[in-house]
């Protein structure tokens, strides 16, 4: 027993991941059926990317909601969503992705398959990684704010024309187990097949491509890092600046320099890695 | 900026994300998103 919680506490962040991707998808009966959950509780948004129309989600999705709600011609302003946010990011900053994000759990794994040549990051990355802000303003936020039908309703652009995480935890599974969704499919739905599985082989290559240059809530909830009640702090007594933590890093930060990089997914890594003990929760 | 006013910042998001919750609840928001997520979304699973 007591080697199973050894173990269980090396896997902790595994652990947590997989538990919360269970519970925010606990409605099996929407995979075997093709269907979807239909109760109250998805009134309320998860921290993580985590599609609405996943046959098992209990819950709504931020971006989804955000783009809902400013694509409706009733509110064009989402204080709810915007609040949620505000409240997670103010407490976690991106823990959230790399601790309760569905889609981060799936690029983690797929990361671990080997490859013969691993990269530490993309060609470009430096200016790559603003391509997610880039996507926050237009897609998320410009676009269904202001892209409208002639009776002022817009719609859900990112969700529409990007989110692979849709396209993986809802569209797939519904075409599949649904014989009428299968019959409408076209070249959007072979457009967004096509962009997750571009980003299936570059997880497998470079840890966490979506997170890293795409996606609009880490976009967010990077903006919260620096300040958020959950954050690290270094020792300058203990440090030695000797760069054990960017070498242990995947995403490949400075953390000595800055470790409350909007980049960060508190993964904790350095914190292990760390030989002098100077980076502190 | 000291770890002292971090955390004013902070707190400051979290007493600003309560208002803006209420309101949105008050508004009606909230049953925009149970709306949107209770029916399969056509746009999110690629079928427009």
């Amino acid at each position: 027993m007591a080697d199973f919680f050894k173990k269980l506490k090396k896997r902790l962040r595994l652990t947590v991941q997989l538990v919360f991707t269970a519970l925010s998808n606990g409605y099996v009966q929407g995979f075997a059926e093709g269907k979807i959950f239909r109760g109250k509780t998805k009134s309320v948004c998860v921290p993580g990317l985590n599609c609405y129309s996943c046959p098992g989600a209990l819950g709504s999705c931020p971006i989804g909601s955000l783009q809902a709600t400013l694509s409706d011609r009733n509110y064009k302003f989402a204080f709810y969503v915007l609040g949620f946010l505000m409240i997670v990011g103010a407490f976690f900053g991106r823990f959230v992705c790399g601790w309760l994000c569905p889609f981060g759990l799936v690029q983690d794994l797929l990361y671990k398959i080997p490859f013969f040549r691993k990269l530490r990051k993309l060609p470009g990355d430096k200016f790559l990684k603003w391509f997610k802000y880039v996507i926050l303003a237009v897609f998320v936020i410009l676009l269904p704010l202001f892209a409208v039908d002639a009776f002022g309703q817009g719609s859900p652009w990112f969700c529409e024309y990007i989110c692979p995480s849709g396209t993986l935890g809802a569209g797939i599974p519904l075409v599949v187990l649904n014989e009428g969704l299968r019959s409408v499919i076209g070249w959007l739905y072979a457009w967004k097949v096509a962009i997750l599985a571009v980003l299936i082989f570059l997880s497998i290559l470079v840890y966490r491509p979506f997170c890293r240059y795409l996606c609009p809530l880490g976009a967010i909830y990077g903006l919260f890092n620096p300040i958020s009640l959950y954050r690290y702090k270094i020792d300058s007594e203990k440090c030695t600046k000797c760069g054990a933590c960017q070498k242990a890093c995947k995403l490949d930060i400075k953390t000595f320099e800055n470790p409350n990089s909007t980049e960060c997914i508190r993964c904790g890594d350095c914190i292990k890695s760390c030989p002098h003990n100077a980076i502190k929760k | 900026m000291t770890e002292k006013n971090k955390n004013i910042i902070a707190f400051s998001f979290v007493l600003v994300g309560i208002v803006f919750v209420a309101l949105g609840v008050w508004r009606g928001e909230i049953e925009s998103v149970l709306r949107k997520a209770v029916n399969i979304c056509l746009e999110c699973i690629g079928i427009g």
